[in-house]
Order: C-alpha cells, then structure tokens, then sequence
C-alpha cells in the first residue's frame, strides 16, 4: 500500500513537474519536484523503497526528458537511497533536518547527473555551481513546505471533520 | 516477497539498481570512436576473460610441449643435429668447391698469359716419403703428359714431372734436394741455378761473387734447362751471403706455398732449347 502510494506521488510530481513547474517556477532555478518526492518517499519509507522509487522516477523523468536513459535514474536512485538509510539512522522531521537533506540531496543529485554527463563527454556545464545551490535552496525549500503540507493536512481534514461533528 | 527480501538487503539492492543503471547508460553512449560504450565495456571485460582463458590454456600447452612432448623434441633434436651436421660438411665441401674455382681461374688466367700448351692437373697425393719432396698429380700418359714436363702455379713454378703413368703422375717439387731449375735474377738478369735446400728454401748457385745481387730481387726461370718455359716465378732472395770464394751463397724463399698446392698446370710445349729446331 505504502509503495503504491509512493509510486502515485511520483506520477503526481511528474505530472506538476511537467506540466506545472513552468508555470508556477519561472525562474532560473527550476525546481525538481520529483527529486523532492523521492526523498519524501525515503525518509518515509526507507532505504530500498526510496531506492525503487528513486529509480523508477528518474527512468520515467529521463525518458521524458530525452536525455540518455539511466543518468537521471542512477542519481535519484542514490539519492533515494541514501536519504533512505539518513531517515532510518536520524530524525528528519523537524523543517531543519529536513532542509539540510534536501540540500544534501539535491547536491548528490547534482554531482551524480552533471558528473557522468561530463564525464560521457555529452554535455557541458559552465558555471554549474550557482545552478547548484540555486536548485537546492528551491528544492530545500519547496520541499520543506511540501513536507509540512503533506504531514498537516490529514490532521487538518481531520480536525475540519471532528469541528463539523462538535458543531452538529 | 521479493520487495520484503530487498529490504533485508538494501546493499544488494542499491549494487543491483546501480549495475543496471550503468547497463542502461552504457547502451546508450558511443565512444569518442563511435562504438557504443555497453559494447566497449563488454568487450573489454569480456577479452580479460578470454586472456585469462588464453594465459591457462597457454600454461597448459607450455607445459605439455615443455615437458610431456619431450620425446618428440629429443627426436627432432637429434634430427636436427645429424642435418646440422651435414649442412656443416656441404658448407666444406662447397667452400672448397669455391676455392678450387678460384684456383682454376687464376690457372686459367696463367694459361692465358702465358699462351702455352698447358694442361691442368689437380694435386692428388702427397709426398710418400719426407725425404722426397714430391706430390701426385691425377694426370697422366693419357693427358699426353711425358717426363720433364714443367708444372706451374699462378705463384710460380711448382717443379718438373719425373713419372707419368697412365692416370697420374709424380711431380718433383722444385725444393727437393735433387731439384734444379735454370733461373736468372730478374733485375740484373745474372744468371745461376735454383736447387732445392730441402728445408723448403732454395738455393741459388753458380752466381758470380762479383754480381750485383741484393735480397729482395726477383728470380726467375731463365728456360736454358730445356725444362722451365723462360720467365717464370721461382722466388725471392732471401739472404746473400758473401764469401771469399767465386760464388754467391743466395738463398732464396719460393713463390710457391708448396703445402698449399692443389691445382696446377703442366707444360706441354717444350721450351725453345728443347725444341728440335733450336738445337741446329
């Protein structure tokens, strides 16, 4: 059930990513939404559900994006699953620790995606560190919302409902 | 189930997403020489299999042919010695069949020089007794060959034939004892005669002591023996040695390396003072 709600998430994320994120972000710093899930997805999740949706997500987003297929999927599988094994070993639920891993994240993702592809000899990135830090303060902090959101609304449905049956 | 598994394994899951990512990008990416990277990759991992194959089967093979295969290479061995050592006896034979050629081509040049009625002969024996400086030649009667025949050398003078038969026939060496030669000294045309000294030298007689004779003149055949055609090389003086009497003492080293002889030429034209006409 968990991993289906996961993989929903995805298809969510990708879904806005594609369809959403140019609209709502239109900044030089686009945030990757389906990074942000992937994370979520582990810290809740653990390390091998992280990994499985880290893989599945960034095969769906490489395919989408018409890169070369596995790139993308490599680095948000690794981001997966190490912020799998963070979330198990410390707590993240506190916006802070939260923050920190999206940073981290993002800067893995970063160095694992810009890195093989330099290393392949088929893109280049000049300037790559403003793109860096940029992405991870967005993602960091859209995701740190994301998180908040996520997490209060089912007690504010909750809440809504107990307040309709009070009033009744 | 399996996902339950992976759980317990997160390591063998993250190494397995890992390999099949890097699958999947390997497939996709060329080289810079335009070969896609999954071949290259394959390949290279593929050949250090093969190498290593290569290096066991190698191992076994040298250790067949270096030590189970011994027999065969004892065999061909010892093969390959006895055809080694018949190459070394052709490579003799056909060094000596090269200088024998050279011998007959400076015969040949000699007989053309010296547009005589010549006829080669080849040294078959030696001396029978080292009292007797004598060697036989494989040419006889049947040459038209007759006693007193000259035999000569590209060097010089060789000697005289004493007996012929029918298919060879022996040379006195001009360095015998009992050896003369009519000779004259080339640069003051003083006349003497060459005897054998028996030691290998010759001796010069009958020299004037009043005659101007210096080491290092020429000697050569002055033809009034009837045997020696005039002008032919019979050596070098060696030392004179000045006595009270009426002759030179003269020792003369020979041209010829009589040791050495093994193909020469027989005069069949008698000299001018033999010749019928020039005794009237």
């Amino acid at each position: 059930m968990r991993s289906a709600v996961a993989f929903a998430a995805i298809f969510v994320a990708l879904a806005a990513q594609t369809t959403l994120a140019g609209y709502v972000f239109r900044s030089s710093t686009p945030i990757d939404l389906v990074l942000i899930v992937v994370v979520y997805v582990a810290i809740k999740s653990g390390p091998v559900t992280g990994l499985l949706a880290g893989t599945v997500a960034g095969l769906i987003q490489d395919a989408l994006a018409g890169g070369i297929l596995g790139i993308g999927g490599l680095a948000k599988t690794l981001v997966g699953f190490l912020s799998g094994v963070l979330g198990t070993q410390f707590i993240v639920t506190a916006p802070l620790p939260r923050f920190l891993l999206l940073l981290m994240a993002t800067a893995l993702h970063a160095a694992v995606f810009m890195g093989l592809y330099t290393l392949l000899d088929l893109r280049e990135f000049p300037a790559p560190y403003p793109l860096i830090v940029g992405q991870a303060l967005g993602n960091a902090f859209v995701g740190v919302i994301a998180f908040q959101m996520i997490e209060w609304f089912p007690g504010f449905v909750d809440r809504r409902r107990a307040g309709r049956f009070l009033r009744r | 189930m399996a996902i339950a598994d992976m759980r317990q394994r997160p390591g063998v899951a993250l190494a397995a997403a890992i390999l099949l990512h890097v699958v999947l990008i390997s497939a996709q990416v060329n080289t810079t020489a335009g070969i896609p990277l999954l071949q290259v990759v394959t390949f290279g991992a593929f050949s250090e299999v093969q190498r290593a194959t290569m290096a066991m089967i190698d191992g076994v093979r040298g250790m067949w042919s270096g030590y189970v295969a011994l027999q065969q290479v004892r065999e061909e061995n010892a093969t390959l010695k006895q055809e080694l050592q018949t190459m070394q006896i052709r490579l003799q034979q056909e060094r000596a069949e090269a200088q024998r050629t050279d011998n007959l081509r400076q015969l040949l040049e000699l007989r053309e020089r010296a547009q005589l009625d010549t006829t080669a002969a080849e040294v078959i024996a030696g001396p029978a007794s080292p009292d007797f400086q004598t060697v036989t030649i494989d040419k006889g009667t049947s040459d038209e060959l007759a006693t007193d025949m000259a035999v000569i050398s590209p060097s010089g003078v060789v000697g005289r034939l004493i007996m012929p038969s029918r298919r060879a026939s022996k040379v006195q060496l001009l360095i015998d004892l009992n050896a003369a030669a009519g000779a004259l000294i080339e640069r003051t045309r003083v006349q003497g005669v060459v005897v054998g000294a028996g030691s290998g030298m010759l001796k010069m007689r009958y020299v004037p002591g009043t005659a101007d004779v210096k080491t290092g003149d020429l000697v050569v055949t002055s033809g009034i023996d009837g045997i020696y055609p005039k002008g032919f090389v019979i050596g070098t003086i060696d030392h004179v040695a000045s006595s009270a009497g009426e002759y030179h003492e003269i020792s003369v080293r020979p041209a010829v390396d009589f040791a050495r002889v093994e193909e020469v030429l027989i005069v069949r034209t008698p000299p001018a003072s033999r010749e019928p006409g020039a005794a009237q």
